[in-house]
């Protein structure tokens, strides 16, 4: 019987970084836009947060992305 | 399509059939912790779960040729054989939907296609060792590794956003969620509908209607798309109801954790070789999630009871069907036999279902026996809408589910 340890090992590598870095992007995202309404709340502006966030939304989108190209390959 | 006999038509109807209940059976996968979280309304997820079924169905064929060409073809496979499988498999899908425990399509399948060879040639027909490798083995990894991902992303999720505003994380957590469960549906149409049409194309094959070899028809591969896009839009609610209320309570932080979790881990581990099961992955996820969450709980009465299902998954489905190709091995009237048999039991399924409706009305109700009240309402809603009526769906998708019955109570209500 041959397992394919080294596969499921990288399954498990891969899915976990890949799940831990996404959703870390994504709350990123989240706290900078969150950032924004505090900040026009206050009549200032924060237009770095806003840019870093809309940059790690773009990186989830990507990531999306090339979930559905593995889909269709 | 000139030599169309009768079984390969009831095999291409059976696996039609198959294709369908795997639809409503996994629509939870995609959609569960969505609905359970508010981020959609439940109609609204389970069609668009259909539809990206759909398209995942018109993706790609490399699934379907995997089946149907050299997978089995060494058992020189007959049709009644195919046919004897596929009723152990539905009957299985739908025992378990009956029961609202979710467990995986693929290993009913796997289960029929071993009894009921089994039955046709013997035990020397199973390798052992390939059902460890591609089943034993793959049903606990999987949730394990979508259960640590996304309980690791939801401690990190719960951390890194506690300053976060309620308004924009609110909105933010729905978009996400439902990103990744478009892409579980997606996977899922380009993997689960392929599968019927792999097996349709091997019955054509086997009953010599197609060339060995060939890509499956158009025909196969559209009735196929529909077939599955059908169940899933009928929604497997009960299944739902479990995955994404029964075995804990989903925050929207929680539900996106845990369905990135899974459709990563379903991506990766079809794309790097170790195919993990839907079902398996997402259930999974849910479990870290819930355990990710501080204060979070994981009902174990209802995972163990799923945990028992998925064990029983592949010998059931086998021993259904090696009975079903034992009598299909009487002959024509045997088969009929089988096939009265399949629609008998499906209708009597279908039947005890309606004595306690769960649908998109009552989706998010988690309720116990320890809560007489809450049962009560739901068995008079049941009682009352039989095809619920338009407004009462956005009711029940406003109004969360009360919170007093959660934590330690049995969940055996969840089941009915």
């Amino acid at each position: 019987m041959k397992i394919d340890w080294a596969a499921l090992g990288s399954v498990f590598g891969v899915s976990l970084v890949v799940t831990v870095a996404l959703v870390a992007l994504f709350t990123l995202g989240i706290t900078g836009l969150s950032r924004r309404e505090r900040a026009t709340a206050e009549g200032r502006s924060a237009a770095l947060a806003v840019t870093g966030a809309y940059a790690c939304f773009a990186a989830c989108a990507a990531a999306v992305g090339y979930g559905i190209y593995l889909i269709m390959a | 399509m000139e030599s169309f006999s009768l079984i390969l038509a009831i095999v291409v109807v059976t696996a039609l059939a198959f294709d369908f209940t795997n639809g409503f059976h996994d629509t939870a996968n995609a959609m569960a912790t969505t609905i359970s979280t508010g981020a959609m309304r439940p109609k609204a997820a389970v069609a668009m779960s259909a539809v990206l079924n759909l398209v995942g169905a018109f993706l790609s064929v490399e699934v379907a040729n995997t089946i149907s060409k050299g997978l089995v073809d060494e058992a020189g496979i007959r049709p009644e054989v195919i046919f004897a499988a596929l009723v152990g498999a539905i009957l299985w899908n739908l025992l378990t939907w009956l029961v609202g425990l979710p467990s995986s399509s693929s290993h009913a399948l796997m289960g029929g296609l071993i009894g009921a060879t089994v039955a046709s040639a013997g035990f020397g027909a199973v390798h052992g060792d390939v059902l460890v490798t591609k089943v034993l083995i793959p049903a606990i990894a999987a949730p394990l590794v979508a259960g640590l991902a996304a309980m690791f992303a939801t401690r990190l999720t719960y951390r890194m956003g506690r300053n976060a505003e309620a308004k924009a994380s609110e909105k933010g957590y729905r978009a996400g969620q439902i990103a990744s469960a478009g892409l579980v549906s997606l996977a899922h149409g380009t993997n689960d509908a392929q599968k019927t049409m792999g097996i349709i194309t091997l019955a054509l094959v086997a009953g010599g209607a197609v060339a060995p070899d060939s890509d499956p028809p158009m025909w196969v591969i559209l009735s196929a798309g529909i077939a599955i896009a059908l169940g899933t839009y009928l929604g497997g609610w009960r299944i739902i109801r479990t995955m994404g209320k029964g075995l804990t309570d989903l925050q929207p932080q929680q539900g996106f954790a845990a369905q990135t979790s899974a459709a990563t881990v379903i991506l990766a581990s079809s794309h790097l070789g170790f195919s993990l099961s839907t079902t398996h992955s997402v259930s999974g996820a849910v479990m870290g999630a819930g355990l990710g969450r501080k204060g979070g709980v994981v009902r174990w009465s209802t995972a163990t009871r799923m945990f028992v299902a998925w064990g029983l998954t592949l010998p059931a489905a086998a021993l259904v069907a090696a009975i079903a190709e034992w009598v299909c091995g009487f002959g024509s009237w045997g088969t009929a036999v089988v096939a009265v048999f399949l629609v008998a039991s499906s209708a009597a399924i279908w039947k005890i279902s309606r004595r306690e409706v769960v649908d998109h009305t009552n989706v998010n109700d988690h309720d116990t026996p320890a809560e007489e009240p809450a049962g009560v309402v739901t068995q008079a809603i049941a009682a009352v809408t039989p095809p619920p009526a338009g407004p009462s769906e956005d009711l029940s998708a406003t109004i969360p589910a009360p919170p007093a019955n959660d934590p330690q109570a049995p969940s055996a209500a969840s089941t009915v």
